[in-house]
């Protein structure tokens, strides 16, 4: 185990810690930069982590350090989307200008949202926030001028500068250039006094209060930047998509996403991106899977001989292919991250860091969580 | 003129009749949440999700094996409470003390996980539920007074008079409240608080498994049945989040409202209506009709 020594205040305003986790971040960005000729029929899915990443960023921001649990966070890129859409396309505006627009309509509705939620603590803002996405759903359901209503808004393609972003290379870079942005961004922010107020309302409300910090302003303030942030995602994720339809934005993408920031684990920067990565590949791998599977099931159960085989790879066959289970597997998964690590991937990844830099000294209890059993949250 | 006048009378009585029928579904999973978030602190996500579990059984139970509707409305109650029972203790238990986002993403899960068993058990077809009340009807002064809704009124009122008389009479009921005033001192009493979540998981899947079987009838039987329970969180805001008269007052009220608002205003505001309501309870007046929201002590 090694500790940095420091010997002056630069050091503190540093990114990286040392020069070894510069150089892995480093690797990492050539890597990201090299992955057009690598993998190139994998573009299109490591965009979309992309840009599920900025919505974990934003949720992260609001959930994991401000500790305002949002279900409106599809809302959010609903809005962002169909902005930037109606920016570009019905008022022809230059796509970065129409971005930077959408960001900002996205990030006044977060405002809007989170003036009432001042009032509010716990699941009752939980509650609101849904509230609210459902009612955005049904306006953009009704507002057929702008939004095209049911039958959809067809989402041209990228066109920044005057160069048409319209291959899945250029995509991904476009992509691969706002996440880097807005991670640089956060990184920054979550370190100035703006982040430390967040997390010390995230921690305890009355003791951030009596602290001087302004809690309306800072919530508001978290609100707006989370929704700006899921804008931005909004813009990029429409051209992905490549057409808008109201159904997209439900509750379950809420859902989703919140399951991105507890998977990915709740209050880390590298637990969103983590989170992005988990849920938006698991589709692809259970895709894989459910070919896969019945196949693996049959040759197991082939050495009782070939019926048995047979019978088993139909039953397993049927019951792979049922519509209703990847939900299911989404739910289950989330079930045994709350139970069993409720720090999520993150988590696990320093424990087992951490397992490693103290070898024979690890304690289980270094993480292990207090328990409070009288908070209550009603006065009698 | 009288005659018109009487027609718009008759509407709005028909309007009141069938609102406080929706009203009271909503009342009853309200009612479900409001139970456990008095005596756990949890918020149950799933709780919709447990009214579904608990039609698609009695469906079962009378079509697939052909009891009589009593049987199967008494067999698939038990069995969905029993369900909530042995919910709590191998799951949610462990969450206890813990904040409260990981308790909602762990019922958002659960309420996933069991949309996805019900879909892969019973298909995703939309089933309607035989009953003895289904499709009957009785005029009463220019009224249709549809039996189901009769059902779903009269089974509500009796169901919160059973559940006020056990909560308030009973030595049960009595060392539930005291487990949901204060945790550590209802154990400190000799109190078996463990047992007490158990069973109050036990009575809110139950009357989450009533609330299914009522509705069932009326509304279809679907894998999506329990987004009902989203409204519902309407009705249990308004009331106030930890009252039970709050919880029911407050499904009335949704559905009076949800009712009206398809009627008399333009297309759309229908579906929106609880929520809107919702958002400006929450805005104004953020305990609800009946609620006790105080500050946290630290």
């Amino acid at each position: 185990m090694r500790f940095i020594f420091k010997t002056s205040y630069v050091q503190d305003l540093a990114l990286f810690r040392d020069r070894a986790q510069r150089n892995w971040y480093v690797a990492l960005f050539i890597a990201l930069l090299a992955l057009p000729r690598l993998l190139p029929e994998y573009l299109g899915d490591i965009s979309l982590v992309f840009i599920y990443a900025l919505c974990g960023m934003a949720l992260m921001v609001l959930v994991g350090y401000t500790g305002l649990v949002s279900l409106g966070h599809s809302a959010f890129l609903g809005i962002g989307a169909y902005a930037h859409v109606y920016f570009t396309q019905d008022l022809g505006m230059p796509w970065l200008a129409a971005v930077a627009l959408a960001a900002t309509v996205t990030a006044a509705a977060g405002m809007l949202v989170g003036l009432p939620a001042l009032r509010m603590t716990g699941v009752y803002l939980t509650i609101a926030t849904l509230a609210f996405a459902l009612i955005i759903q049904e306006v953009l359901t009704r507002w057929d001028r702008v939004t095209g209503g049911l039958r959809g808004k067809p989402v041209q393609k990228a066109v920044v500068f005057g160069l048409s972003v319209g291959n899945e290379a250029g995509f991904y870079f476009l992509c691969l250039g706002f996440l880097i942005g807005c991670l640089w961004l956060t990184c920054n922010l979550l370190r100035s006094p703006t982040g430390r107020a967040w997390v010390a309302i995230r921690d305890s409300e009355v003791a951030a209060q009596s602290m001087g910090v302004n809690l309306a302003v800072y919530k508001t303030i978290a609100f707006a930047y989370s929704a700006g942030l899921m804008g931005v995602a909004g813009a990029l994720f429409a051209h992905k998509i490549s057409f808008l339809a109201p159904d997209i934005f439900s509750v379950l993408l809420s859902i989703q996403f919140l399951l991105m920031v507890a998977v990915g684990g709740l209050g880390s920067l590298h637990g969103a991106v983590f989170g992005a990565v988990f849920v938006a590949l698991l589709p692809v791998v259970i895709s894989q899977a459910r070919d896969a599977v019945p196949v693996w099931a049959g040759q197991v159960f082939g050495v009782f001989g070939k019926d048995a085989g047979r019978a088993v790879f139909s039953v397993v066959d049927r019951f792979v292919k049922q519509p209703g289970l990847e939900p299911g597997i989404f739910g289950l998964i989330l079930v045994l991250f709350i139970l069993f690590e409720p720090l999520g991937v993150y988590g696990r990844w320093m424990k087992l860091r951490l397992y490693f830099s103290t070898f024979p000294l690890y304690k289980r209890a270094t993480f292990k969580r207090q328990r409070a059993y009288m908070r209550s949250e009603r006065l009698r | 003129m009288r005659g018109g006048g009487g027609a718009a009378l008759e509407i709005i009585l028909q309007l009141v009749l069938n609102g406080l029928a929706v009203g009271c579904i909503y009342g009853l999973v309200a009612l479900g949440f409001v139970l456990i978030y008095k005596a756990t602190e949890l918020v149950n996500f799933a709780q919709g999700d447990l009214m579904m579990l608990g039609a698609f059984t009695c469906y079962m139970l009378i079509v697939w094996y052909g009891f009589g509707y009593w049987t199967a409305f008494t067999l698939a109650v038990v069995a969905v409470a029993l369900f909530g029972a042995v919910l709590d203790a191998a799951v949610l238990r462990r969450v206890l003390g813990q904040p409260q986002f990981a308790v909602v993403m762990l019922t958002i899960g659960l309420g996933a996980t069991f949309r996805s068993f019900a879909s892969i058990t019973w298909g995703s077809e939309i089933y309607t539920l035989p009953t003895p009340f289904s499709a009957r009807a009785t005029m009463v002064g220019g009224v249709s007074v549809s039996h189901e809704y009769v059902a779903i009124i009269v089974g509500t009122f009796l169901l919160c008079a059973v559940l006020y008389v056990f909560f308030t009479h009973t030595k049960i009921g009595v060392a539930m409240q005291a487990a949901s005033q204060n945790q550590l001192a209802a154990y400190y009493m000799g109190i078996p608080v463990k047992r007490m979540f158990s069973l109050i998981w036990a009575i809110s899947a139950g009357v989450a498994a009533i609330a299914g079987v009522l509705l069932a009838p009326v509304s279809l039987i679907d894998t999506n049945l329990g987004f009902i329970g989203l409204k519902a969180f309407a009705a249990a805001v308004l009331g106030g989040f930890g009252s039970i008269p709050g919880a029911v007052v407050g499904g009335l009220t949704i559905g009076l409202i949800e009712l009206y608002a398809g009627a008399y205003l333009p297309q759309g505001f229908k579906d929106v209506a609880a929520y809107v309501v919702l958002l400006v309870v929450l805005a104004v007046r953020p305990q609800g009709m009946f609620g006790t929201v105080g500050r946290k002590k630290v």
